[in-house]
């Protein structure tokens, strides 16, 4: 199984996605903004970081790369996609995700470690977590206030497509911990189909006890074992 | 050829919070000047667009639509220099 990490100009994390699956042991490549070739990937991951500088608004300059066409073709006929920090800007901007993601409430970048609970362990990214559990993962952005119309809030809690919430360490959704003033604590949330994820939290940041966590790597053990079983579903 | 000044006004939507905007707020409000209740911030862009090119207006629109806003929390307005 093949990772595709895409490059941005600006993009800062796609090493540390690159590294995080060689941890797992699996295939990983890097794809450039230019190019529209996704090189047979299985998943693609969007990375953190500033495309393009940030110009404009976050996000809003990449969604029209060459590679971003066929990233939203890949993810319309189904393709696993996580969009992470940046990357969920860029999923955002591109439609493929809805709502917006704003300036923090705070106005400040803020770099550290929260904590997550898993709302939904159903699909391809958080299926090797429990229900209910509690990652520690870091955050670092500006723009990460998720915002979102009062009925399509709406329809992403009766959809289940809200994977992750801000929480205190023991699980409690407080507004302390909420970093960014996002909306119902929003950390990450999936289409409705649930095959794009977009998370403001960094799992590949918090991949190795030395870091500070290994919780990050639950997101890409899930997406490894949805991949397996599927194609053991499809072999006949 | 002559070209046609667009100049685009992207605003926040009304409801929407603007921090920063909150923020201009307070610090006008600290420098003395009380009477200012509230501001909003936006942005503004100047096109230079061929004036010849047949539909400007409507090609104009759609740049702001897909680009030069987010229309899930902006609002924007074109006016074209005469």
């Amino acid at each position: 199984m093949k990772f595709g990490v895409v490059t941005f100009p600006g993009s800062n994390c796609d090493y540390d996605a690159y590294a995080a699956v060689k941890l797992i042991g699996e295939d990983v490549e890097f794809l450039w903004h230019q190019s529209d070739d996704l090189k047979g990937s299985d998943v693609i991951i969007l990375p953190g970081g500033f495309s393009y500088g940030d110009y404009l608004r976050s996000g809003a300059i990449a969604r029209f790369s060459p590679i971003m066409k066929s990233v939203i073709k890949f993810a319309n006929e189904g393709g696993l996609v996580i969009g992470i920090c940046n990357g969920f800007q860029v999923l955002v901007e591109s439609g493929l995700l809805p709502g917006a993601l704003m300036r923090n409430e705070h106005l400040r970048f803020s770099c550290k470690y929260i904590h997550l609970r898993v709302e939904n362990t159903a699909g391809p990214f958080t299926n090797e977590c429990r229900p209910g559990e509690i990652l520690k993962i870091p955050i670092a952005h500006k723009d990460g206030n998720y915002y979102n119309f009062q009925g399509d809030l709406e329809k992403l809690k009766a959809g289940k497509q809200i994977l992750f919430r801000y929480c205190d360490k023991d699980g409690n959704i407080t507004p302390e911990s909420n970093p960014n003033g996002s909306m119902y604590n929003i950390a990450g949330i999936t289409n409705e189909k649930g095959n794009i994820v977009g998370m403001m939290p960094h799992p590949e940041r918090a991949v190795e006890e030395v870091l500070g966590s290994a919780d990050g790597l639950k997101v890409f053990l899930s997406i490894r074992k949805y991949i397996m079983e599927r194609v053991g579903v499809e072999k006949p | 050829m002559k070209n046609k000044k667009a100049v685009v006004y992207v605003r926040l939507k009304d409801g929407v919070l603007d921090p920063q905007g909150i923020t201009i707020q307070r610090a006008i409000s600290n420098m003395g000047y009380d009477m200012v209740k509230s501001v909003r911030s936006g942005r503004f862009f100047e096109l230079e667009v061929e004036a010849n090119d047949g539909g400007i207006e409507r090609k104009v629109e759609e740049i702001c639509g897909k680009l030069l806003a987010n229309p899930v929390i902006e609002n924007y307005q074109v006016e074209f220099e005469k």
